[in-house]
């Protein structure tokens, strides 16, 4: 059956009397809740869930997962969201019993392997990192980016400014501007220059006394590393604000440089990218924030800390920015990341970085003569395409990431960054091989000459998708959020 | 050194490199500054073969009590509840399980049903018009819920009982801090919420009061009464509810919620240490283009056929920036998976029986624990699977002594509540068995005595 044959929602395979869970009888005197509890509080209808065989979940989600493309199935060379292999080692440690099964408030004293696991862990990110001290408590790199700015701001207060702006470029992620808007900022976008580097001139003007900091990523997202880093984090310290490194492409930098060294004060890090914990369809992630010494007063509780062999929590923290999530962080990818890590040592870490640069290097190279390259020179982890030439005749970004799909490939990242027409980001990660490289750049090469002489191909696409192109219009128009019967 | 997890050998290498026209990868990095190179390796600690690192690994995890070596009494917002065989397996299928969040539709139809499926049946056992894809936990979902209620109502104030959990209400606060929402504690003196004292709270301020029931003492609260104080005002009730505990409890909904979050861990996903969680959010029509994180909508494609995209997402990060509703993006799709699946596997019958029982067992553990001399329950309010014991001996030594026979005991409530110092909150899942409680009771009797 080819996958897309396959229609059924769960709900619409339920039939009235079938089970799929498994449930001793009640073994204590009084098991009814109706005579337990008082009327007011109990539901009135059974809620109105799916009866099903326990074979007739294992078949619906079976067969749901072959209508998705995953890593482990195709390449996906999604620029910014580093798709790199997951390792099936870390999977196992995260199952292991004694982390997947430990209650978060169990007493320390017999959750100190856990607590190990947690400060080793910050130590190696900061070590990574050039830093003096990370928090793991944020559950994604949003999250990691408020809590760096709520940073910035409890120290600025400690210091008895009032500092109300935020600069980001206008190049930067969208995550950028809403975290800082959360964190009670004004966000003043500041323009690149036309190859994506920040402009020095135009930073310098707009560093006045009310900015708070200067937020970037680097790489940036044109995948170059910005050639003058160093001046640019001198150059807001010398006038009072703090810098800030999203760290979404860390990939490209492992063991080469580091943001603490560039002079950055506060970093996150995406151990979803990064650090091969899978993205499972959209999440969950894990988002530590690394800090330099004079951030560390104000990173959120509790903070993991060692004294001789013994591991704890230590809540006495009182200019702490408070709390993010309930308990100490997306533990379950802590643990992959850290396997992954004490897998890879400093050397392996280096060579991930290099191989991200060469693989990415190599198929803008290969693509160069096919599509408009956004920046010239040597990129880094990742590299942008225009589709500009494409779109003159009639081809855009969509329509070629669609092709792709029909092609056996997921797309590349499309009309990000912002400030490059009809984008495609290409981030191949260092884990894919040179022959899928090759299959992949011959098929953007086939899909280049299509526009050329067979666009109708490039528009109908996809057509070997369990669907084809979905009416977004329609979706957001009459929003159909939820099944009902009909 | 060679790594598994790296293709490229170096002759695979030195060929792309002639391709690309340079003689190493040292000459890709002429844009990073010689003075910015860091010049040694990394300090980490040596790279470890497979069995080495695993045995390592096991080290670590074999210190820790969990709850499969120990029997677990332990809750306050994160609970040992059955988790059915199959989830663990559909969600390692490698389609889902490394799928990116699906902005290419075409390619990303099963994670986008899943996620279908899964606000249905949260929409569903809260009894709200719509629920979205999940936010990371209990708590975030509850602060971003303050700010939605914020921005829908225009006023500044939140009302929080201080029967919601402890450290959910810690999380609000850092969120409300920059859009300088001020909460307002309403006392819980009694278990439950003192509903006459936050009606006093309660006014033209009020963009919402926030209860959660169970609470985190386990007493269940009047949702209705909150619903009506809180409409009187013109403010929005929020309600914190578990998900789990409703097949049995009515949906916050019906009884007038305007918002229904909840940690979503009991349904499918493990411990692990409280993360990562399952942040459940679920609200009305009304204030749907309001809410923050993603949205699935059914839709048809060019050739008519039922599709499911990503939708309204004008209110997100991607496109608004600094004006989006929230600033998520990454979120825990896996675990609203497991949800889903968890929900499917249990179906209509099976929740109910989860909650019958959780509800049966805990009724049974606490008439057996309050028989102990010296022991009594604290509060006198209904609860459900969750309940607050006064103890005569501190709770923490109880708790550490009983550890070393196998139990976790609870959770001592003086690090959330000084004036609770002499309480333990136990909760009771269904897979605990009337052995392990009358077992329990006996260690927990020798240990007070």
């Amino acid at each position: 059956m080819a996958a897309g044959a396959y229609d059924n929602l769960i709900f619409e395979l339920s039939s009235p009397g079938r089970e799929a869970f498994s449930l001793a009888e009640a073994d204590v005197p009084q098991a009814d809740a109706r005579t337990l509890l008082p009327a007011k509080h109990l539901r009135q209808d059974a809620p109105a869930l799916p009866e099903v065989s326990e074979f007739d979940v294992v078949r619906h989600y079976s067969r749901l997962s072959r209508m998705n493309y995953g890593v482990d199935t195709h390449f996906y060379p999604l620029g910014s969201c580093t798709m790199k292999y997951n390792p099936k080692l870390n999977e196992d440690m995260a199952r292991l019993a004694g982390f997947a099964k430990l209650h978060p408030l169990a007493p320390e004293a017999v959750a100190q392997g856990a607590l190990q696991l947690m400060h080793e862990l910050a130590r190696d990110l900061a070590e990574i990192a050039g830093m003096d001290a990370v928090s793991l408590q944020p559950a994604a790199g949003a999250q990691g980016e408020f809590a760096g700015v709520l940073m910035i701001r409890a120290y600025h207060r400690s210091r008895g400014e009032k500092r109300t702006k935020v600069l980001v470029p206008d190049s930067a992620h969208g995550t950028n501007p809403a975290s800082t808007a959360l964190a009670g900022y004004e966000v003043v976008e500041v323009k690149s220059l036309p190859n994506g580097e920040v402009d020095v001139d135009a930073l310098a003007r707009a560093l006045d006394t009310d900015v708070a900091a200067f937020m970037i990523t680097v790489p940036n997202t044109l995948g170059m590393f910005e050639p003058r880093i160093v001046e640019i984090t001198e150059l807001c310290h010398a006038k009072g604000a703090q810098v800030y490194l999203d760290g979404a492409n860390l990939n490209a930098i492992l063991g080469i440089t580091r943001p603490g060294d560039l002079g950055f004060d506060v970093c996150h890090f995406n151990l979803h990218k990064t650090f091969t914990t899978p993205h499972g369809g959209g999440g969950p992630g894990a988002g530590p924030v690394g800090v330099k010494a004079h951030l560390e007063p104000f990173l959120p509780v509790p903070v993991v800390t060692k004294d001789g062999d013994a591991y704890a929590l230590d809540w006495k923290r009182p200019k702490s920015i408070g709390k993010l999530q309930a308990f100490w962080g997306n533990f379950g990818m802590l643990v992959r990341a850290y396997t992954y890590i004490r897998t890879m040592g400093a050397d392996g870490l280096r060579q991930v970085a290099e191989n991200a640069i060469l693989n990415a290097n190599y198929v803008m190279k290969r693509l160069e003569k096919d599509y408009d390259i956004a920046v010239p020179g040597p990129c880094m982890h990742e590299c942008v395409l225009s589709a500009r030439r494409q779109k003159k005749l009639g081809v855009t970004a969509t329509d070629i990431a669609k092709r792709l799909l029909d092609l056996g490939f997921y797309a590349p990242s499309t009309y990000f960054p912002l400030i490059v027409e009809e984008a495609l980001m290409i981030e191949p990660t260092e884990t894919e091989p040179k022959e899928t490289l090759d299959a992949f750049c011959d098929a953007m090469i086939q899909i280049a000459r299509e526009a050329e002489t067979n666009a109708a191909v490039i528009h109908d696409a996809p057509v070997t998708t369990p669907v084809r192109r979905l009416d977004q219009t329609k979706a957001a128009r009459e929003p159909d959020l939820r099944w009902t019967r009909r | 050194m060679a790594s598994r997890y790296i293709a490229n050998t170096a002759a695979e290498q030195k060929q792309m490199l002639g391709v690309i026209g340079a003689g190493s990868v040292e000459e890709l990095l002429v844009t990073i500054p010689a003075k910015a190179r860091l010049a040694r390796p990394l300090g980490l600690a040596p790279a470890l073969a497979e069995s080495d690192l695993i045995r390592h690994m096991r080290s670590l995890a074999d210190e820790n009590a969990d709850a499969d070596g120990h029997v677990c009494f332990m809750g306050a917002g994160a609970y040992d509840h059955y988790v059915p065989s199959p989830i663990n397996h559909m969600i390692l299928r490698g389609e889902f399980f490394t799928a990116y969040t699906p902005y290419q539709p075409e390619a990303s139809q099963g994670t986008l049903r899943t996620i279908y499926e899964y606000q249905t049946m949260i929409a569903e056992l809260t009894g709200m018009d719509v629920a979205n894809a999940s936010l990371y936990d209990g708590a975030s979902s509850l602060a971003e819920a303050a700010l939605m209620a914020h921005a829908a109502t225009d006023r500044r104030e939140v009302v929080l009982s201080r029967g919601v959990h402890p450290l959910s209400r810690r999380v609000t606060a850092t969120y409300c801090e920059g859009p300088g929402i001020k909460l307002r504690d309403a006392g819980a003196p009694d278990g439950a919420t003192d509903l006459a004292a936050a009606k006093k709270l309660v006014g033209p301020r009020t963009a919402a009061l926030v209860i959660q029931t169970p609470n985190f003492y386990g007493c269940l609260e009047d949702v209705a009464a909150a619903a009506e104080i809180a409409h009187a005002a013109g403010a929005l009730l929020i309600v914190v509810a578990d998900p789990v505990n409703l097949g049995v409890l009515e949906a916050p909904g019906k009884l007038g919620a305007d918002i229904v979050v909840g940690e979503g861990q009991g349904l499918g996903v493990p411990m692990s240490f409280g993360g990562p969680n399952l942040g459940v959010f679920a609200a009305t029509k009304a204030l749907v283009r309001r809410m923050p994180g993603r949205l699935v909508g059914a839709t048809v494609d060019t050739d008519g056929r039922r599709g499911f995209v990503l939708t309204l997402q004008t209110r997100e990060q991607h496109i608004r920036r600094a004006k989006a509703t929230s600033n998520i993006c990454t979120n825990v799709a896996l675990c609203a998976l497991m949800a889903t699946i968890y929900l499917a596997t249990l179906g209509r019958r099976g929740l109910v029986r989860v909650g019958e029982l959780s509800a049966a067992k805990a009724h049974y553990a606490a008439e057996r624990l309050a028989k102990v001399p010296g022991v009594a329950l604290r509060f006198g309010a209904p609860f459900f699977k969750e309940f607050t014991l006064k103890l005569p001996k501190p709770p923490e030594r109880l708790v550490a002594r009983l550890a070393k026979q196998g139990f976790l005991a609870g959770v001592p409530l003086k690090t959330f509540d000084r004036g609770l110092a002499d309480c333990l909150l136990v909760a009771v899942t269904e897979k605990r068995t009337k052995a392990e409680i009358d077992a329990f009771a006996a260690a927990f009797e020798k240990a007070v005595a």
